[in-house]
């Protein structure tokens, strides 16, 4: 593309647009990156996050694949073995799971087991969570079944500029990365120069989206705005939060996450995904393993319940809300006489 | 159901006609059709126009790959093997799989096809690697175009449509061979790899080995179709039936069908009629699934017994090429003997290399605790050792 638009000019852009502009400049620069998937062709995708791609760079960049995810994926792998960068979309969280196979058994093991001669420069776009009043199977949140199999990156945006930052470098990377996109989060909007996007920290790193001193809220993707709605909220009760956006869970950003709990001396885990087994738990264990003698009580968790995902007209009850996590915030052991007279 | 047409007929001679895109006139299944008995070249009047330089080429190789399973299973009993499924009885579909291929095209071997890999060039040990255990790749793929050995079942086949899919968009002859056996015919992965390379067109030639028996589960516990190859008709490519211990008649389906694929006619599969002369692996016990007068009956049909009567036939197995081909296939055993007999270098430092290019905070970690425990084996074995700190935080 050829725009002449200013640089440096920022105007109201929402997540999807920039996911597609991220995908369109990808493929303008490498001419190896394929995007594939159901419906991303002629349709755009059915969140129109691919349109105009097959448009611009031909069906045989951005093509419409037959309904079968573990045959997109599994097609996807030898298309990588040949020096291709295929980005696969996966239309819905749920449905990304006849995939699986392929994901845990080649995609996240293939560097491995060939001993680095066979990388996976591959990117599996997955929309996911709820929020959007979805029917059965178009909300799961099933970061956790990914972030256990060693091999696989897995990075979620919660903003407009990582949505774009985070997705080219996903491309970019030359080991599979499972970007998971908030849903709900598609058309959040904020100003963006998408003729100039600002550069963004790199997959790994976790961001400190609001500083604060009594306690940190530690999050991703969709449950990020609503802890910074928290964050502003929990003033009045007089409490300080800062707020981590972690942006990857593979890689951790262990440093980050440990130097904002060391401050503070008190962490909520916060995600949709259900608790039991859930990242919140691993993320907790981490941080107790790295902070212990840093808390003033133990890292609390903020989670959807352990039930399959709910029914729309239900779903606010199970989704992680703004007084769900003052109300664990308020469990902090603030009075406790562990804390008393140290001005907590 | 839709009443198929008949040539030459009205497409609709009342009522309104069905719109696209749902319905669209079909294509003729009679060309996909297999045959109705499998193909056969070996004791026909057919075999005497083939040449006697593929003849002799095929059953050195034959008697180089039963030699080679008869020492891969020896292995395993000596223990240095972890694991052997032999395809012994198998031979002619492993060799002409690999025959049938060129240099530029690509394998995608199964577990059980280490032989074909080895037919296609690569060094027996490191085909062997996986099997021995002390990695579970034991050869760089690009080298002689082939796949890692895929333990999963048909996982490997939409592999192998993807990267000939990749080959044809950048405009290379390439042709890939995928291999899977009668079991793997039932995975979802074999339904999807087969309808993404009839749509896309994708040079892709699928062999299915139906050697009868998936470990133990019979052919007709697994499948109601009337043959595997009858299954290509449903995904719109041609479907072969040959029998699979007649090597040439193999290798003259294998590579037509890669000559098609190459040409831009599409996939095809084939399904070879063999037997699993062993049990599945040496851990198996087949006499529990199977009987001794059923292996008879396939001793006598034996892919190598075949061809010595074609070859007797016509006068070429003279007493020098016999001897020449033993004396080849031993020297074989002996070296894969010999180097298997030495202990394979391992680094245990080296599990936490390739995880990901390039390693993350998670993996130090936990490579320094690894080393920290071989430091202390070290040093209670008396070498010397320097342990790091562990990651926990320290009381401060």
């Amino acid at each position: 593309m050829t725009t002449t638009a200013q640089p440096t000019a920022r105007k109201p852009a929402t997540m999807a647009q920039a996911l597609t502009r991220a995908l369109r400049d990808a493929m303008a620069e490498d001419p190896t990156v394929h995007v594939m998937g159901e419906d991303v062709g002629t349709l755009g995708g059915v969140f129109r996050v691919t349109d105009g791609l097959a448009a611009e760079f031909g069906a045989d960049r951005c093509s419409d694949t037959p309904l079968a995810e573990a045959g997109i994926l599994g097609t996807a792998v030898g298309m990588a073995m040949y020096g291709l960068r295929p980005v696969v979309e996966m239309q819905f969280d749920a449905f990304a799971y006849p995939a699986f196979e392929q994901l845990a058994s080649h995609v996240a093991r293939m560097r491995n087991r060939t001993r680095g001669a066979v990388p996976m420069p591959l990117t599996i776009r997955i929309p996911y969570g709820g929020g959007i009043g979805g029917v059965e199977h178009h909300s799961d949140s099933s970061e956790a079944y990914y972030l256990a199999t060693p091999g696989l990156q897995v990075v979620t945006p919660a903003t407009v500029e990582d949505a774009y930052g985070l997705l080219r470098a996903a491309i970019a990377s030359d080991d599979p990365v499972v970007f998971l996109e908030p849903k709900r989060l598609y058309w959040s909007r904020a100003d963006w120069s998408p003729d100039a996007p600002a550069p963004v920290a790199p997959i790994g790193r976790a961001e400190v989206r609001r500083p604060g001193s009594s306690a940190t809220l530690l999050t991703y993707g969709p449950s990020l705005p609503v802890c910074l709605e928290a964050a502003e909220a929990a003033r009045a009760e007089g409490w300080d939060l800062e707020v981590v956006d972690l942006r990857s869970l593979v890689p951790f950003d262990d440093d980050t996450v440990c130097a904002s709990v060391r401050r503070t001396g008190r962490a909520v885990v916060v995600h949709e995904a259900n608790g039991f087994g859930g990242p919140g738990g691993e993320i907790a264990a981490r941080v107790t393993e790295r902070c212990f003698h840093h808390l003033e009580a133990p890292v609390l968790r903020v989670t959807g319940f352990d039930i399959p995902y709910p029914p729309p007209m239900l779903e606010r009850h199970h989704l992680p809300g703004v007084d769900r996590i003052l109300d664990t915030v308020a469990r902090l052991q603030w009075e406790s006489r562990w804390t008393e007279g140290r001005g907590a | 159901m839709t009443v198929l047409e008949q040539p030459g007929s009205p497409r609709h001679t009342s009522g309104p006609a069905v719109p696209p895109p749902a319905w669209r006139p079909r294509v003729d299944p009679a060309p996909l059709l297999p045959d109705t008995e499998p193909y056969r070249l070996l004791g026909t009047d057919a075999a005497r126009r083939l040449d006697p330089g593929l003849l002799k080429r095929l059953y050195t190789e034959l008697v180089r790959g039963r030699r080679y399973n008869t020492q891969a299973t020896a292995l395993t009993r000596q223990g240095r093997l972890a694991v052997y499924p032999s395809s012994t009885g198998q031979e002619a579909c492993q060799v002409a799989a690999a025959l049938a291929l060129q240099e530029q095209d690509w394998l995608f071997p199964s577990y059980r096809d280490t032989l074909a890999a080895v037919a296609r060039g690569l060094d027996p040990v490191q085909a062997l690697t996986l099997l021995r255990g002390d990695w579970h790749t034991g050869y760089d793929p690009h080298e002689h175009r082939i796949a890692p050995l895929c333990t999963p079942l048909a996982t490997q086949l939409p592999h192998a449509v993807g990267l000939a899919h990749a080959a044809r968009l950048k405009g290379d002859d390439v042709v890939a061979l995928a291999m899977v056996g009668d079991g793997g015919t039932s995975e979802g992965d074999f339904h999807e790899a087969l309808n993404f390379a009839a749509v896309w067109q994708a040079p892709v030639v699928f062999l299915v080995q139906n050697n009868g028996f998936a470990i133990s589960v019979p052919l007709d516990k697994q499948t109601a179709a009337p043959s595997l190859a009858h299954k290509a008709v449903g995904y719109g490519m041609p479907g072969r039936l040959v029998d699979g211990n007649d090597a040439p008649a193999v290798h003259e389906v294998l590579t037509e069908a890669v000559r098609r694929a190459r040409e831009g006619g599409g996939p095809t599969l084939v399904e070879a009629v063999t037997y699993r002369l062993d049990a599945h692996t040496n851990a198996d016990d087949a006499t529990r699934y199977r009987t001794e007068a059923e292996v008879e009956t396939w001793r006598a049909h034996d892919p190598i017994a075949l061809m010595e009567r074609e070859l007797t036939g016509r006068g070429l197995l003279t007493d020098a090429f016999a001897t020449a081909t033993r004396d080849g296939a031993e020297q074989l055993a002996a070296a894969l003997r010999d180097r298997m007999h030495t202990d394979p270098p391992l680094d245990p430092m080296a599990l936490f290399d390739h995880v990901f290019i390039r390693q993350t905070g998670q993996l130090r970690d936990q490579a320094a605790q690894l080393r920290a425990e071989l430091d202390a084996e070290a040093e209670a074995d008396g070498t010397t050792a320097a342990t790091p700190a562990p990651a926990q935080e320290a009381r401060p």
